[in-house]
């Protein structure tokens, strides 16, 4: 099966750059909010919407890392998964608006397992969701704040998303 | 993973990947909910057939904060005391749904022969079997001189080119066997320092150097020194003359601390017998590793459990 090519690096930093305006926007600018991406590709995304934000409202954005790893449920249906660092800024969560952020938003789960995760970390004000593509199929009653591109998708297919940090280049395929 | 009876043959990406977890464990033992669901509903007993506290402890904590169910086992006031053997304590565990069984026995192979037996299904953590192994000490001494050289950066590093220097009973210690096969693995180049009457006869097929003179050992500069316990209770006959010619032959005492560059680090499996394998300031000087070997056991136990019970079942 030949993957096709839906996102290109100018469209992903597009929607990331909308993303990032939408997440100032709801939170009337950027005070108390936290970034944490979801490993692998979630925290590098995370990163460049931080690095967005900066360059618009010239503040710095805690950033960090959630693994959510231990907290899935699906951990004896698959072979033992590695874990990832888990890295939450200096400030903590308490009080803040914690905006998630992952690649792929599918059945739901990962970002139930996150919501766990966060939960014995703190009590954020508020968790939010981004995601640079939402492509259906959702087994739990969970829905993005932010979403990149809304990509319709049958259950067979795979959505790859790959980025320059990781991968060497911008794109998202679905094939 | 299925069990974990042995570091001699565990493979070095495997060896690397437990620690590699163990490290975030170790991070979620510095929050203030220690504490992971991943674990729940699963049920693990401690079977100990021999004395030991910290190890037990260990195992209990790192099961707990996994979310695991903990029985623990000892054999003395048990129906062991009353004669049960191994099998019928194995198939009364099993039968009270053990997802995993971490055995301590006084005999060597004793979980080998459980996970082998067919007695129980349950994966089987080997906690130190007679003489002959003690993995997740390997593994844990393996993590804290990891961590103490490479620090945050530690993640999927090995041992490569790290010279440990392993001192003392090494024909009793299956702390030191456990070692010499891990550290080896890893790239590590291990040293043993012994009296001869403490060596095991047949060394060949160990990837080892022999010293017997602690003093040229400390010359070579190793990045670490591990000082094994004197180990009476399996003492039966006189290995060497008394305790006060032990200490000066082969003890870690305050000179020899001095001769030791300041960057070797000084590890102890404990419980030590201080002033005798190790002099006081030894154990507590900053170069001293006991007290983090004793936390970090419990982050590489949590991962030895997490790669034996999570994951699809290979049967």
């Amino acid at each position: 099966m030949s993957a096709r090519t839906v996102l290109q690096h100018a469209d992903i930093t597009r929607a990331l750059t909308r993303i990032s305006h939408e997440i100032l926007e709801s939170n009337r600018g950027s005070s108390d909010l936290v970034i944490l991406g979801i490993p692998t590709r979630g925290v590098t995304l995370a990163r460049r919407i931080s690095a967005i934000i900066h360059s618009v409202d010239s503040t710095v954005i805690p950033t960090g890392a959630l693994d959510v790893t231990m907290y899935r449920d699906d951990l004896a249906q698959n072979p033992t998964r590695a874990t990832a660092p888990t890295e939450i800024p200096s400030g903590g969560i308490d009080g803040k608006t914690v905006v998630l952020v992952d690649d792929v938003l599918y059945s739901g789960r990962t970002i139930r397992a996150a919501l766990d995760a966060i939960g014995s970390l703190g009590r954020p004000r508020s968790v939010r969701l981004a995601v640079l593509v939402d492509r259906g199929h959702r087994e739990l009653p969970i829905r993005a704040d932010f979403v990149g591109k809304n990509l319709p998708s049958s259950a067979d297919e795979r959505i790859n998303v790959r980025l320059e940090e990781i991968d060497g280049l911008d794109e998202v395929t679905i094939g | 993973m299925r069990h974990l009876l042995t570091t001699q043959g565990l493979p070095r990406d495997e060896a690397i990947a437990i620690l590699d977890v163990a490290e975030d464990m170790a991070d979620v033992s510095e929050r203030e909910v220690k504490k992971l669901p991943t674990l729940r509903g699963k049920t693990v007993i401690n079977l100990f057939f021999e004395d030991s506290t910290r190890t037990r402890i260990s195992f209990e904590a790192a099961a707990k904060r996994l979310s695991a169910d903990v029985i623990n086992f000892a054999a003395k006031g048990s129906s062991v005391s009353k004669g049960e053997n191994l099998k019928d304590t194995a198939q009364t565990l099993a039968a009270m749904g053990a997802d995993a069984v971490v055995v301590r026995h006084w005999a060597s192979g004793a979980p080998k022969t459980l996970a082998d037996s067919g007695w129980i299904d349950a994966g089987i953590v080997n906690a130190g079997d007679g003489t002959h192994e003690h993995p997740t000490q390997a593994l844990l001494d393996a993590f804290t001189i990891r961590r103490r050289l490479h620090g945050s950066a530690a993640r999927g590093k090995d041992l490569n080119g790290v010279s440990v220097t392993i001192v003392g009973d090494i024909v009793h210690s299956r702390v030191a066997r456990s070692n010499v096969w891990l550290l080896t693995t890893l790239g590590a180049n291990v040293t043993l320092v012994a009296p001869a009457t403490l060596l095991p006869v047949n060394l060949s097929g160990w990837p080892v150097t022999v010293s017997y003179d602690l003093d040229h050992a400390i010359a070579q500069r190793p990045d670490v020194i591990m000082m094994l316990r004197v180990q009476g209770e399996r003492m039966a006959a006189a290995f060497f003359p008394n305790a006060r010619e032990y200490s000066k032959q082969w003890g870690l005492n305050d000179e020899r601390l001095q001769a030791l560059p300041a960057s070797s680090m000084v590890m102890h499996p404990g419980p030590m017998n201080r002033g005798l394998e190790i002099s006081a300031a030894a154990a507590d000087s900053p170069q001293s590793t006991v007290l983090e070997q004793v936390a970090n056991g419990v982050s590489v136990r949590m991962s030895v459990l997490y790669h034996l019970l999570s994951g699809a079942v290979e049967r």
